[in-house]
């Protein structure tokens, strides 16, 4: 078990009476070192099961908070630690590095960008991200291992997965995602920007679990504002995500991420410029009622 | 403890040959006397059975369970907005104290709860003088004489019609849906709020828990399970997944947010690790039928409290311990997420719970004996009584291994039984395991 300064325990049964043995002789450095591995491999673990949970055939709610719980949990004890820091430091190289807070909210987004690799800016994307980390035998059983690998590949790539009936989470992960890679691009009202997105991004995770039930009475003033930027939605998304054929957002989603996008954050990136013209008209139209 | 039991399995998907995953069980509850007992699949079907009066020869012996009835309670239905089915996976079913001939039940998916009203029709009136045998209008000119419709008897016909449908009450997943004891009220809790309704009343609703926050970032707690109190009509609890259970007077305040008494066991230090929480979520919460205590099942113990004690429990039973070890792999493969139900039997003196490989546990409070027994039918001895199960010591506690244990790593992790009832006044108990429902009765000690 993972319980700080009491004998651990691999999680194979068959392992605890070698561990045990093993472990009173270990040295402590050696013994936290097994722990912190342990500890990474949850991390990673709950990452991806947080990402993966609107792949469930039951959306679970309870689940989902239980394992964001858990991964809070470990953040404050890698922060307290000294680790979260050196974590951070390792992804750094080589990249400008996003605030550790806010990347643990980017990593519990629910579906991973399709970000080229080419690309400026951080990459987010949790498995890959840690993939440089991925403890070398590790503890978990071989079906873990496994588990863990197959994601990291798939990282960049669209998984149809992904798409498939989950149109409206897929999506607003990618929006916010570059909103974020937007926001660190002006550098300035980084955090407030981020932690918006974050916020949004949990929003987005347990938004999923929420049945909304079509309004007896739609307004009709909404009604006709969306039928106006129909046809803007499709280029938005093939702007921001890079999908052809990408499945369709429900309004209210790119509502949610329009107004937490500020305009200023758009500005940045030159390779929008092009389709700011229509952003800035859906702006406009959703400001203006 | 040692039960005799008298075995009847009742395959629920008789007409298939292959298990497909509609017919996996997901709730079974016996009604107010235990004539009937009621289950729900993962198909939205309903599937009722009815005790048949025991026979002379056997006194000893309840009589069998035989299907009464089954219709289709929830459809699949489809969510525009965000492109998302919701399902139609029976996720409770629960019996209203019957007034009349007729028997009514609620039954509830994620998001809609239907009362439905069971009766029998044994009688149909013959001898129209407008009408033919097969109901068509008959020329008037062709009447010669007057004849007075008699009541016939006919087969036994049982006709089940939805009287209420109880929707857009939810945006999150029902889990928990509990009669009240006036009879009129109902609650219904999802996972981040509870509501309450009247039976008769289909457009409204009350909420009385709201445990949704301001920002969603903020969620760290879910509500699991809700029972009303069995006799105070005001009283109702309600689990949570940080391993509380909070009891509410609904005299109080309109809103019950919050809490009359709040039960929770502090945390053991020394056991800390990173799965303390999610083991400590609470996945079924079930009032005595005295009303004095409360049972809740999280995943590796059943605890009792006492309503009025609210520092911990006053009994804890560990239900499967040699798990502790392996919650790491439990929780790559999901399995300590697995929601199991528990039971008490009509005394309050044992308390009955599941797990896996077709196992469940009873727990005796009275002599503090425990059996595991394994949900399974010898087809050559229908009759059978079932053998007490070990789950092999590893070597480890000293302890010696027999036979007949199971071992840990044998254990099948699929074959779970989640969904658990005991009969109000018998020794009879319902198991689902999977998609086969399995009916025991205790021949040794038959009422109790």
């Amino acid at each position: 078990m993972f319980a700080k300064g009491t004998k651990r325990k691999l999680s194979d049964g068959g392992e605890e009476a070698a561990a045990a043995a093993a472990e009173e002789a270990a040295a402590g450095a050696r013994t936290t070192a097994s722990y912190n591995l342990q500890r990474q491999c949850l991390l990673d673990m709950s990452l991806i099961k947080l990402q993966l949970c609107h792949m469930l055939v039951e959306p679970n709610l309870c689940r989902s908070v239980l394992i964001a719980n858990t991964v809070r949990q470990i953040q404050e004890e890698m922060t307290r630690d000294g680790s979260w820091q050196a974590m951070t430091e390792a992804f750094s190289a080589g990249q400008s590095p996003p605030e550790r807070l806010v990347a643990s909210e980017v990593l519990c987004r629910p579906s991973p960008p399709p970000r080229e690799h080419g690309d400026a800016g951080p990459e987010p994307f949790p498995a890959s991200g840690y993939g440089g980390c991925r403890p070398q035998g590790a503890a978990l059983t071989a079906g873990g291992e496994d588990a863990l690998c197959p994601v990291a590949v798939e990282t960049g790539t669209t998984d149809p997965c992904w798409e498939k009936g989950e149109g409206p989470e897929a999506i607003p992960g990618d929006d916010g995602v570059d909103e974020a890679v937007f926001g660190r691009g002006a550098g300035e009202g980084r955090e407030d920007e981020e932690s918006t997105g974050g916020a949004k991004a949990m929003e987005q995770v347990y938004g999923t679990f929420e049945i909304k039930s079509p309004a007896p009475s739609p307004d009709p003033a909404l009604e006709e504002l969306f039928s106006d930027v129909d046809a803007s939605y499709y280029d938005l998304d093939t702007m921001l995500t890079g999908m052809q054929g990408a499945s369709k957002m429900g309004p209210y989603d790119l509502l949610e991420n329009l107004s937490s996008h500020g305009p200023s954050s758009m500005a940045t990136n030159a390779s929008c410029r092009p389709d700011l013209n229509e952003l800035d008209h859906i702006m406009e139209i959703i400001v203006g009622s | 403890m040692g039960e005799d039991a008298d075995t009847r399995k009742i395959n629920h998907s008789f007409l298939r040959d292959y298990v497909t995953e509609a017919d996996v069980i997901s709730t079974a509850e016996f009604n107010h006397t235990g004539d009937l007992l009621a289950t729900g699949d993962k198909g939205g079907r309903v599937v009722i059975f009815q005790r048949e009066p025991a026979s002379k020869a056997e006194s000893c012996c309840h009589g069998e369970y035989n299907v009464y009835s089954t219709f289709q309670s929830h459809e699949p239905d489809f969510d525009y907005l965000k492109s998302l089915e919701i399902e139609e996976k029976i996720n409770k079913i629960r019996w209203i104290p019957q007034l009349n001939a007729a028997h009514c039940l609620l039954s509830t998916n994620d998001k809609t709860i239907k009362l439905w009203k069971v009766s029998e029709r044994d009688r149909r009136p013959e001898g129209y003088n407008l009408k033919d045998e097969e109901g068509r209008v008959k020329d008037p000119s062709t009447v010669t004489a007057l004849q007075v419709p008699v009541l016939k008897h006919t087969d036994l016909m049982v006709e089940v019609s939805s009287r209420r449908v109880f929707a857009n009450g939810h945006t999150f997943h029902v889990n928990s849906i509990s009669v009240n004891s006036d009879c009129e009220t109902y609650l219904s809790a999802d996972d981040l709020r509870i509501n309450l309704w009247h039976l008769d009343i289909t457009d409204r609703c009350f909420n009385i828990v709201d445990m949704k926050p301001l920002n969603m970032e903020e969620l760290t707690e879910v509500i699991t399970a809700a029972e009303f109190h069995p006799q105070h009509c005001h009283l109702f609890g309600y689990s949570s997944s940080k391993g509380s259970i909070r009891l509410c007077d609904m005299r109080a305040a309109a809103l019950c947010d919050r809490h009359a008494k709040l039960f929770e066991e502090p945390e053991d230090p020394g056991s800390r690790s990173f799965f303390s929480e999610i083991i400590s979520s609470i996945s079924d919460v079930k009032f005595s039928h005295s009303g004095r205590y409360l049972l809740t099942r999280d995943y590796l113990t059943v605890k009792v409290w006492d309503l009025n004690m609210e520092r911990g429990p006053i009994e804890t039973y560990q239900v499967h311990d040699y798990l502790r070890s392996k919650l790491c792999s439990l929780y790559e493969n999901d399995c300590i997420f697995d929601k199991f139900e528990c039971a008490w039997n009509s005394t309050d003196s044992v308390i009955m719970t599941g797990t896996y490989n077709n196992f469940f546990r009873m727990f005796d409070r009275e002599s503090g004996q425990d059996v595991t027994l394994e949900a399974v039918q010898d087809s050559s001895k229908p009759c059978a009584v079932l053998k007490t199960r070990r789950i092999g010591s590893d070597g480890r506690r000293g302890g010696r291994r027999r036979r007949d244990d199971v071992s840990v790593d044998s254990l099948d992790f699929s074959k779970r039984i989640l969904h658990v009832a005991w009969h109000p006044a018998h020794n009879i108990i319902a198991i689902a395991a999977t998609n086969n429902l399995y009916i025991f009765q205790d021949r040794a000690a038959p009422n109790m």
